[in-house]
């Protein structure tokens, strides 16, 4: 019999600690995953959509069991000024049936689903515990961890820890050299009840259909972003907002929610809904240049936990690279056992399959995105800038004759007091960044 | 269908109390949270009440700070944002206990 408890210790049953241990599981590994919660997914919230296209590799057909809410077919996003909005609305039939693209999900359905596909494959899942440090070995290799459990030391010649956006694990094994506050936003949500039928009338779907809108400005001048995405009978509302400059105002996360509620862009949408929960979580927003070492002597770090966060502006996404990492550190992990080498130079597998895909590469190529998006020109005079354009553009001023659109944006940019210089450079910076 | 649209841009609007109790919470006897009033006397920035989307800071009119961890989200925006060491011990609650989300 081993000296340990099992092969691996996977901490945290959100995406990241579920693949991971299905990828241990499915290479014939003795995985034990720890979860805090009374069930998988009872701790966790976002802002949004799950893109599980990574998942055609661990649950082939996941679209026929995966508990979703609607099937997001119409891809917004919106440009929120003092009183005015623009939006551009792109919308396919084609995403809402198989093999399909995002769906809405209430991430304690579907954090539960993926921990039972683990389950599913062999792996040991143990919730209502707590992970509280790290065991090691003589040599200061991580061989294990204690939980809150009475004698709940659990040993493992790998830790992986999924442990979230506060890992206590990665910062106790030394893989953060600091933890800054401008690096992080908080989400607040309010998932707001309506009746089925005028959720479909008012976002203009069917069936299984739906919508998600991504919000620039609407934050109160707080420098963020909002969003609205549609579930089968309730609506998802919040707002994303950066840490040090919500402190520096006096207006409290649910006061920035209301404001957005009150939008005229926005009232109409969710007139009548009553607040069916009310949650809040921290999300990592800086990207590559927060990123923790990866690995370290018989530890792998994955998801949040490793900030693998995308906000990118155009994209945001975050469920897809915990299952990425995850599965990759699964399999990484279980290759270092069979190799006899849990080393962090035997687990190094593990940075190689996240910079061969995309869990890295589009890390990379939008490094200087998250922090362009959330910059003080983007949040606080582009978005007025921007709608007051658009108004000009469509306004009918007769009997004045049409001014010329160069006109328009020189006399609009002066107006917002953004010099030519910067905007020209933050375009550049887009346009290089996004590659 | 009985769902009546309101006439203007509002909603029904609830007071925190409400809100908050829209949210499961398991309450362990132990705080898992600990915050160091003495400091939190001193502090004039105060970044915690402001940014806390439970609302669990509430200065008191002596100058210092009341704390209550029950309805907490575990979000972890209190240490982030605080700018004094050692004012917030923070730790996740006890296995099975704290903050359960259902429809988020």
């Amino acid at each position: 019999m081993s000296r340990f408890d099992a092969d691996a210790i996977v901490v945290g049953a959100g995406p990241a600690g579920s693949c991971a241990a299905l990828a241990l599981a499915r290479a014939g590994k003795n995985v034990i995953l720890v979860e805090r919660g009374p069930f998988a997914g009872s701790k966790n919230m976002y802002g949004g959509v799950v893109y599980p296209r990574i998942l055609d590799e661990l649950v082939p057909n996941w679209w026929e069991t995966a508990p979703v809410q609607r099937w997001v077919v119409r891809r917004s996003t919106m440009i929120l000024a003092d009183d005015n909005a623009f939006t551009i609305d792109y919308r396919t039939p084609s995403w809402g049936r198989p093999p399909y693209n995002g769906a809405t999900a209430y991430r304690p359905d579907f954090d539960h689903w993926l921990s039972r596909q683990a389950v599913a494959a062999g792996a040991t899942l143990v919730t209502s515990t707590t992970v509280t440090g790290l065991l090691r070995d003589p040599a200061g290799r991580v061989n294990g961890v204690r939980t809150d459990r009475p004698d709940g030391d659990l040993s493992a010649p790998i830790v992986i820890a999924c442990d979230g956006v506060n890992s206590f694990l990665a910062k106790e094994a030394g893989l953060y050299t600091a933890t800054d506050a401008a690096n992080f936003t908080v989400g607040v949500k309010e998932t707001l009840a309506l009746p089925r039928s005028v959720i479909e009338e008012r976002f203009g779907v069917r069936d299984d259909h739906g919508v998600d809108i991504e919000i620039l400005g609407g934050t109160s001048g707080v420098n963020g972003g909002g969003f609205i995405y549609t579930n089968l009978e309730t609506v998802s509302l919040g707002v994303v907002l950066k840490l040090p400059k919500l402190t520096a105002q006096s207006k409290r996360p649910e006061e920035i929610i209301a404001g957005l509620k009150r939008h005229p862009a926005i009232a109409p949408l969710i007139e009548g809904a009553t607040v069916q929960e009310y949650s809040a979580h921290v999300i990592p927003e800086a990207g590559l240049s927060m990123m923790p070492t990866m690995v370290t002597d018989g530890m792998l770090v994955a998801g949040d936990a490793a900030a693998l966060c995308l906000a990118a502006g155009i994209w945001l996404e975050g469920v897809n690279f915990a299952m990425a990492s995850g599965m990759y550190a699964g399999r990484a992990a279980a290759a270092a056992i069979d190799q006899g080498d849990v080393s962090a130079k035997g687990l190094a597998g593990y940075t190689k399959l996240l910079e061969e895909s995309f869990v890295l590469a589009d890390h990379r190529k939008l490094k200087d995105i998250p922090g362009l998006v959330l910059s003080d020109r983007v949040q606080q005079k582009y978005p007025g800038f921007v709608t007051s354009v658009i108004e000009r553009v469509f306004r009918v001023d007769n009997p004045n004759p049409k001014p010329g659109l160069r006109r328009i944006v020189r006399e609009e940019r002066k107006r917002a007091g953004i010099k030519l210089g910067d905007l020209l450079r933050d375009g550049w910076k887009g346009m290089r960044g996004f590659g | 269908m009985d769902f009546k649209i309101a006439r203007d841009d509002t909603w029904p609007e609830i007071s925190f109390e409400e809100r908050i109790g829209t949210a499961e919470f398991r309450i362990h006897e132990r705080a898992h949270i600990v915050v160091d009033g003495d400091t939190c006397r001193g502090c004039s920035t105060r970044e915690c009440v402001v940014a806390c989307p439970a609302n669990l800071f509430v200065p008191t009119s002596d100058g210092g700070i009341l704390f209550n961890y029950e309805n907490c989200f575990e979000c972890g925006t209190c240490y982030l944002v605080c700018n004094k060491e050692g004012a917030i011990s923070w730790n996740y609650p006890e296995g099975g206990y704290g903050v359960v989300f259902h429809r988020t």
